[in-house]
């Protein structure tokens, strides 16, 4: 599952882009609580890609995020939710996950 | 081994965890639930008469008691209903646990009757929530809930339960263990070291307390730390009662409606000492000035919280009772002379109270009599509005968890249920509830419940006839366009408790002496009782910090923008 944010134009691996991978319960209310906690606390999401590992006991979701000066927030507000097993920030994979993206946008 | 339906796992594993009193209406969606409580001989129903009642009925129990409480809805309207007590509960960290009914499985989604996304819409409103999709998960789910409840900072939980899982047979080994009454998670002593540093070398320190010490049982820790360090104390409205607001080292209530000297005393500090407090803006005014001199330690087991308005100089992620108790033994004796002659002087320049104050038929007057009448054993709840202001200036709190009343939400009809709730939990304890007029006409229909439940509440109706607080705001900013904040009709509210049952007395028009010995008798009466008092519409709340400024920025009740 890829969405992009529709409000913000969506950046190349920029400066102010944070990449984190989340470890989730894997549950179908996971991702409203995702997208609604980045949706009521006003921190920008500019990409989410999400797929079930573990033999569907957990997800992986990586969060592709706009708030380089917000982000200690956004990691202890991701970590306070019950359904967050991890959160790990991981900008050293910034160049794979812009391959990911390219290639997604090739899928028609 | 057991067999029991889901219903029947969620009675007795609510009765394994101690829990003595469920409040909440049936309904279609969680008729099994309430078919397998009526079996249980522990657990009293008290049946509200409307969700938000119930809701605020288990939050006057958990907010007395410390201890998370119970409350049932059922489906759609029933959910909807009992989101404002849970929103309520949230923002002021209280432990809840409240269970909905669903529509069965199989109609999930399907826009079926009373049907609504009740998870969806408690997200953001609750610490976490469930939709139980087998009644063998809730085995596991129930213990789970109630630990999250009450552990670290506590909240409300909700779980969602359709009503074939209700209904649902399941056979199992052995039951789960209760959660353990006691918080396992009380946080690390990181940071303590260098905020005792800060404490011993600042000249102009203040304590500012608020809910979190109180929900970690720390306010003889405390006023410890207070004492030893010879440190004035502010504390938000959730904190009230932390320190005795007669003590010499109490300032009382910081913020928007705080005393004079409390604000300014803040803006000459060096050092704040912030614990279980989330620098609300009603307690800050504009962040950006608020305490520009001091540096901050924050303590609170919320690590969210640190650093979200303000940053903190050192930071002690942990509950207050053990931040304080590392601290205690660091902390230097001290009078800080200087420091507390400085806070004496602009008291003595701005006194927090007049003479004129007490006069016969005024706010302050009255609430003390009451005060007096009740007694140091009180609860005292409240609803929102000037009179909940009044008795946060006014009420002598001695001790935590005295005053019960919405800080975060600030919701209206908050008063009335949370009293009889406090009632239930307390039934030895004398209960007061402080409301206005227009407060209490929006859960009015509780005074049902007390009446059939016998709690000896006793309801004072602070009555001005309009919605005091906003026709308040109107004078003050909005060149007094006085517009839909005063009531067209005189509503005979002693009358209206006597159709429900419920013993009234109405201090309307009888002189002073009248009032006095009238009022004596209401709060003696062993049942509920309610008392009418009218109040002047042109009875302000004095200070007034203008919302987005700085808490420098106190209006007095002359002010009026031209």
């Amino acid at each position: 599952m890829y969405a992009s944010n529709a409000n913000a134009p969506s950046k190349s691996q920029g400066a102010n882009t944070a990449l984190l991978r989340l470890t989730v319960k894997n549950h179908p209310g996971v991702m409203l609580q995702i997208c609604g906690l980045f949706a009521r606390r006003i921190f920008n999401l500019e990409g989410i890609f999400c797929t079930a590992i573990d033999q569907g006991e957990t997800s992986c979701i990586w969060l592709k995020v706009d708030e380089t000066e917000k982000l200690e927030q956004v990691l202890k507000q991701l970590a306070k939710l019950e359904d967050v097993l991890a959160v790990e920030e991981r900008s050293d994979a910034q160049g794979r996950f812009a391959e990911l993206e390219a290639m997604l946008a090739r899928i028609d | 081994m057991p067999r029991l339906n889901g219903a029947q796992i969620i009675i007795r594993q609510l009765e394994r965890q101690g829990i003595r009193i469920v409040s909440g209406i049936p309904g279609g969606a969680n008729l099994p639930l309430y078919d397998a409580l009526a079996a249980s001989s522990t657990i009293r129903h008290v049946l509200a008469r409307h969700e938000q009642g119930a809701g605020f009925i288990a939050q006057g129990m958990a907010r007395s008691s410390g201890q998370t409480a119970v409350c049932f809805a059922t489906s759609g309207p029933g959910a909807t209903n009992i989101l404002t007590a849970l929103a309520d509960a949230y923002l002021d960290s209280v432990p809840l646990l409240c269970i909905t009914g669903q529509v069965s499985r199989s109609l999930l989604g399907t826009d079926a009757f009373q049907e609504v996304d009740t998870y969806g819409m408690s997200i953001p409103i609750t610490k976490h929530n469930y939709l139980v999709r087998s009644a063998a998960e809730l085995l596991t789910l129930i213990p789970k809930a109630f630990q999250l409840a009450g552990s670290g900072r506590p909240g409300p939980v909700l779980i969602d339960v359709p009503k074939d899982v209700q209904s649902e047979m399941v056979t199992f080994e052995h039951w789960p263990e209760p959660c353990p009454v006691t918080d396992q998670q009380t946080g690390g002593t990181l940071g303590v070291e260098a905020a005792a540093d800060m404490m011993n070398q600042a000249a102009r320190p203040i304590l500012y307390l608020g809910g979190g010490v109180i929900h970690a049982g720390a306010a003889d820790e405390a006023r410890r730390l207070s004492e030893q360090g010879g440190i004035p104390t502010v504390m938000t409205l959730m904190g009230l009662g932390i320190l005795p607001s007669d003590h010499p080292l109490s300032l009382g209530m910081l913020g928007m409606h705080a005393s004079r000297a409390t604000n300014l005393a803040m803006e000459e500090c060096d050092l704040l000492i912030a614990a279980g407090v989330r620098f609300d803006d009603r307690a800050t005014g504009r962040i950006n000035a608020f305490c520009p001199h001091a540096k901050v330690i924050h303590v609170d087991i919320d690590a969210s919280e640190i650093g979200k308005l303000r940053s903190a100089d050192a930071a002690i992620t942990a509950d207050a009772r053990h931040a304080f108790a590392a601290l205690l033994p660091r902390v230097r004796q001290r009078r800080r002379q200087q420091w507390n002659d400085r806070i004496g002087i602009l008291q003595k320049e701005r006194p927090r109270f007049y003479p004129d104050d007490f006069a016969p038929g005024r706010p302050f007057q009255l609430i003390r009599m009451v005060a007096e009448l009740a007694g140091p054993e009180s609860l005292i709840s409240t609803d929102v509005g000037k009179h909940q202001m009044w008795v946060a200036q006014a009420y002598p709190f001695s001790t935590p968890r005295q005053l019960l009343t919405s800080g975060g939400l600030g919701t209206m009809g908050f008063g009335l249920p949370a009293a009889i709730g406090a009632s239930l939990a307390f039934p030895e304890r004398p209960v007061v509830c402080f409301t206005g007029d227009g407060s209490l006409q929006m859960n009015i229909q509780e005074l049902a419940t007390a009446v059939e439940q016998q709690v000896p509440v006793k309801i004072v109706v602070l009555n001005n006839q309009s919605l005091g607080l906003v026709r308040q705001q109107q004078r003050l900013f909005y060149e007094q366009h006085y517009f839909a904040s005063s009531y067209g009709i005189a509503i005979d509210f002693a009358a209206i408790a006597r159709g429900f049952g419920m013993e009234a007395v109405d201090l309307r028009g009888g002189g002073v002496d009248e009032q006095a010995e009238l009022l004596r008798q209401a709060m003696r009466q062993p049942g509920p009782c309610l008392i009418n008092v009218p109040i002047d519409i042109e009875e302000e709340v004095s200070p007034m910090v203008p919302p987005g400024a700085a808490n420098t920025t106190m209006l007095g009740a002359e002010y009026v923008r031209k």
